[in-house]
């Protein structure tokens, strides 16, 4: 079976050399075997990565191997390096390496354990917050860009005000009135599959037309969402909400998620209103494919390459923002070691032992870099017509 | 679903009185003002017209894209198998698209989706409308890149769409049409982006395919030179209402149509070198403000007074042969397009 010789003359073209045939994961090392800056965030973010994870192992457990929490108060402001003093300690007390490779701290703590478990910390926000704020970002730009030109009915929003209103005064105790709001609810929604068999003659027009006009497109309201959401000093926003929320990690990354995802919304839309209208798309539908699977399976990978690039710089941001909370003090409880927290403690020693500040800075530095460095390499990796130059 | 079998009274596709108005800014385009015409199974049909008269609209709405709003189908009927395709709900119709009835689009730089490899495209439609496995589906990727003439198609498979040139491209495209193995193909302008060679090549491929697989083209185009080499049957696009229909033969031979007659007239050829290409006079006219009467008056060099504000009917001809022309119709001194050509010329 091969008619295509019957009727096409083969020979009309040039045989084209064939391009060597390479899988996703080839073609991903081959892309940061070139782009040497991208392989190196890489490298580093992988190591880190491995660090954080061998942290968590060996800095967790009821004995654990290097033991953060370990104080000996005759060892304080060790610097980096030095031997412990073994005639001051009990032998459970001896540093496992027998060396101080950071130092200690003013309670006589190993730095260098202190600096593993906060690894595992900043690991963890970095990626669960941006991995929030992506989620949100993508999920509502996506419906801003595709959706937009869609309005939504002044009824819904009061359906919806009622909703959030009636729970909101149950929760502030008026019991009485809140319940009476949030029933308006399901007594519309009666309402209105009555009225979709009967006949809608009886009503007035007036208010039936004011209540079904066209209040705001979908497009006008999140956006506007999002112009409120960046109005907010962000930092100072979550500064309130830690104080307010018990001291957890887990609150920490889910509030900086929650403030975090106008930036996502803002490129996935932007990127949507162009997508949306290309010729590919039009095709896609042309086959008989659902909206869900034209919005994620081909429109997504085009508009996901720049949000990636943001979502490291996010990751980035993240992990300063987490270390600027545990600085001022709001950040992860103690006893608990962070990177930031390392740092905070150690501005009050920073003439007596500068390692307390330099080495969380310096290891902020080079991770924030490298996540940089990746981002990049990433968005040339995931776009096939940047890969072709190099 | 369907009953498959056309019954003998229906074509495969047969459009009736299809309005489709757009509104922007208060103003009501009437891009497509009451079109009618049919598709015979194994048919190539033409819509043949200026840019802005309507083609592409009439081909979106067969397949129910038309964006709402700000368009909208006003009135109408498009009975495809026996079935109205406008009164179908989304989910309906897209189990008919790509299934049923395919389209090929104008552009093929940016038809096919940059970051997939082609045989992800080519896979999609299949794996939406039919239950096949991911090693069966490899295999019928490259038969129908082989179908459509795209050479060591194995190879091809693993590239992405910029690393084709536009005719492999449009080829992929057609493969991608063709993959449900739809009864119906339209294409929209397939080869205007392609230079000659390329062009006749396409057009080859469509005829053989069709030829092959026994399924209807149908073809919309601005190209008469084109349409001559495709096409059995020709309808006449002007200002959204159809002006002349007919076969091949009788479009090209005994042209009744002052505006045919413009659009031959206007096609280059060896025969008029040395001489100054015709063009029809004016432009056609915005929708939103189309003359009264026949829309094409401003233009026509046959335009009596009755033309203002009568709106022409079909005249018949015999053997299925109609034009929009009452005044050609009843003068019996009808002029083929050379005579008018020298007519306008001195």
């Amino acid at each position: 079976m091969n008619p295509a010789e019957e009727t096409i003359n083969t020979t009309d073209y040039v045989e084209a050399p064939p391009a060597p045939k390479r899988t996703r994961m080839q073609e991903f090392r081959r892309t940061l075997g070139q782009n040497r800056l991208a392989g190196l965030g890489f490298i580093i973010f992988f190591l880190f990565f491995c660090c954080a994870v061998t942290g968590l192992v060996l800095t967790s457990g009821s004995k654990p191997a290097f033991d953060p929490s370990m104080v000996r108060l005759e060892e304080k402001l060790r610097p980096p390096l030095s031997k412990p003093n073994l005639k001051a300690l009990r032998p459970d007390q001896v540093p496992v390496l027998n060396v101080y490779l950071m130092g200690t701290d003013d309670l006589g703590r190993d730095v260098f354990s202190r600096m593993l478990q906060g690894a595992w910390v900043s690991l963890t926000v970095g990626f669960v917050a941006v991995g929030i704020s992506v989620l949100i970002g993508i999920f509502m730009g996506g419906i801003a860009g595709y959706f937009g030109q869609h309005h939504i009915k002044t009824v819904h929003i009061l359906f919806f005000l009622c909703l959030i209103g009636g729970t909101g005064l149950i929760i502030a105790n008026f019991t009485v009135i809140g319940t009476v709001i949030l029933l308006l609810c399901p007594a519309y929604i009666f309402y209105s599959q009555l009225t979709r068999h009967g006949s809608t003659e009886k009503e007035t027009p007036a208010l039936k037309a004011m209540l079904h006009s066209n209040a705001v497109s979908v497009d006008t309201l999140i956006m506007r969402i999002v112009d409120i959401m960046l109005c907010f000093p962000s930092f100072f926003l979550i500064l309130t909400v830690v104080a307010l929320l018990p001291a957890s990690i887990y609150n920490i990354m889910i509030v900086i998620g929650l403030t975090s995802w106008m930036g996502t919304t803002r490129f996935v839309r932007a990127e949507f209103l162009s997508l949306r209208e290309q010729d590919f798309v039009a095709a896609a539908k042309a086959l008989g494919l659902s909206t869900f699977r034209i919005i994620f399976r081909h429109i997504m990978p085009n508009a996901v390459a720049p949000v990636l690039v943001s979502a490291t710089i996010g990751i980035a941001s993240a992990i300063l923002t987490e270390a600027g909370l545990s600085f001022l003090g709001f950040g992860v409880p103690p006893p608990h070691a962070t990177w930031g927290n390392i740092l905070s403690n150690g501005k009050n020693f920073i003439f007596d032992a500068p390692w307390l500040t330099f080495m969380p800075g310096i290891a902020i530095l080079i991770v924030v870099l490298s996540f940089n460095l990746f981002g990049e390499g990433l968005r040339d990796i995931l776009n096939p017509k940047l890969r072709e130059r190099y | 679903m369907i009953d498959r079998r056309p019954t003998n009274d229906w074509p495969l596709l047969c459009v009736e009185n299809l309005k489709v108005y757009f509104q922007s800014n208060g103003e009501r385009a009437r891009a497509v003002d009451g079109i009618s015409f049919e598709v015979r199974e194994k048919e190539t049909v033409c819509i043949v017209g200026e840019s802005g008269c309507g083609k592409t609209v009439s081909a979106l709405s067969i397949l129910g894209l038309i964006p709402t709003p700000p368009g909208e189908i006003v009135d109408g009927q498009i009975i495809f198998s026996g079935q109205n395709l406008i009164k179908l709900d989304e989910k309906e119709m897209q189990k008919i698209r790509g299934n049923h009835i395919s389209m090929i689009f104008q552009e093929p730089l940016t038809s096919l989706n940059p970051v997939f490899t082609i045989e992800d495209q080519l896979g999609e439609a299949v794996k939406t409308h039919k239950s096949i496995n991911a090693e069966e589906l490899n295999r019928y990727c490259i038969q129908l890149l082989n179908d459509v003439g795209i050479p060591s198609p194995e190879q091809r498979l693993n590239d992405y769409p910029h690393q084709l040139s536009g005719g492999q491209r449009q080829r992929v495209m057609i493969a991608m049409a063709l993959s449900c193995d739809p009864d119906l193909m339209i294409a929209d302008e397939p080869t205007t982006a392609l230079d000659v060679t390329v062009q006749a090549q396409i057009l080859k491929l469509l005829r053989s395919i069709q030829q092959k697989r026994s399924m209807s083209i149908l073809y919309i185009s601005h190209d008469l030179g084109v349409v001559s080499a495709i096409a059995h049957r020709i309808y006449v696009m002007y200002a959204g209402i159809i002006v002349e229909q007919g076969n091949t033969d009788q479009i090209f031979r005994s042209t009744r149509h002052p505006y045919t007659q413009g659009l031959l007239a206007s096609l280059p050829s060896l025969s008029k070198r040395g001489k100054r290409l015709y063009s029809i006079p004016g432009s056609v006219p915005n929708p939103a403000y189309k003359p009264a009467g026949c829309p094409f008056h401003p233009r026509c060099s046959h335009a009596i007074l009755s033309c203002q504000d009568e709106f022409p009917e079909m005249c018949d001809y015999g053997e299925g042969h109609q034009a929009r022309c009452p005044v050609l119709f009843k003068s019996k001194g009808y002029k083929g397009p050379n005579e008018m050509l020298k007519n306008t010329m001195s």
